[in-house]
């Protein structure tokens, strides 16, 4: 799993290429909670590179998306495919969550 | 011929992909496509980590056996640990019409096993919980 995070249009842009699974879970919440720690409250998820994630990755994007609440924040998505838009569908996430084709869009929508 | 492929690994988290990897090939030995072997490679997580977090509580952790066979045109994975009593089966279903606010952290798991798999078994086998999945090729 790689993470990069970059400044974006009225949001942070997190990207994650590979796998988020029972092993690389902890790093990418590590990741997200050093953000919010950084102060940053509005983040988007760019998962157009990302080819799978478990149960363990959905309990850290909600852990986080609590906290996030918490501080009148928001985390919102782009780019799911393949089997993470599938994962999503099934445990609900796409609709608790706004999702967008693309970074871009999820952007404008800001 | 029967094809029958049988491995054991210690419940820990460094023999996950090690068994990934025994499951996905077999699979592909069997042609299945990489769609449906990602669904499989996730079921299997989702199994194995439970039995690393709750078969062996306070313990050495002990082991986990994988069975991988074809059954009449499906590919059957049967997993075992020698660990507490767990039927995953009895678990609630979450409500995932819940919000953030709402909604637990975790128990996302078992429900994705129920939902990827075509068919779940579990038995008690003597001092044995055996998981049966079964996958076929086409959904």
């Amino acid at each position: 799993m790689e993470i990069t995070s970059e400044k974006g249009n009225g949001c942070t842009v997190v990207s994650v290429r590979g796998k988020i699974d029972a092993v690389t879970a902890p790093d990418f919440e590590k990741t997200l909670a050093g953000l919010l720690e950084r102060g940053e409250t509005v983040l988007l998820l760019n998962f157009a590179s990302l080819e799978y994630i478990s149960s363990a990755g959905l309990r850290s994007i909600l852990a986080m998306a609590k906290a996030l609440k918490a501080k009148g924040g928001k985390m919102l998505f782009a780019g799911l495919r393949g089997p993470v838009k599938e994962v999503f569908k099934i445990s609900g996430f796409e609709s608790i969550f706004k999702t967008f084709e693309t970074a871009e869009e999820a952007q404008a929508s800001l | 011929m029967r094809r029958l492929s049988q491995k054991t690994w210690p419940a820990r988290l460094e023999s996950l992909y090690p068994s990934m990897d025994f499951v996905s090939s077999f699979a592909m030995g069997l042609g299945y496509d990489a769609g449906r072997i990602g669904e499989m490679e996730l079921v299997l997580e989702e199994v194995f980590v439970n039995i690393i977090k709750y078969a062996y509580p306070g313990k050495e952790p002990g082991d986990v056996t994988i069975t991988c066979s074809e059954d009449d045109g499906s590919l059957v994975l049967d997993v075992a640990d020698a660990g507490v009593p767990f039927d995953l089966l009895a678990a609630a279903d979450p409500d995932i019409t819940a919000g953030v606010d709402e909604r637990p952290v975790g128990g996302l798991g078992i429900y994705l096993i129920k939902k990827l798999a075509d068919d779940v078994q579990y038995r008690r086998d003597g001092t044995w919980n055996r998981l049966t999945l079964a996958f076929f090729k086409n959904r």
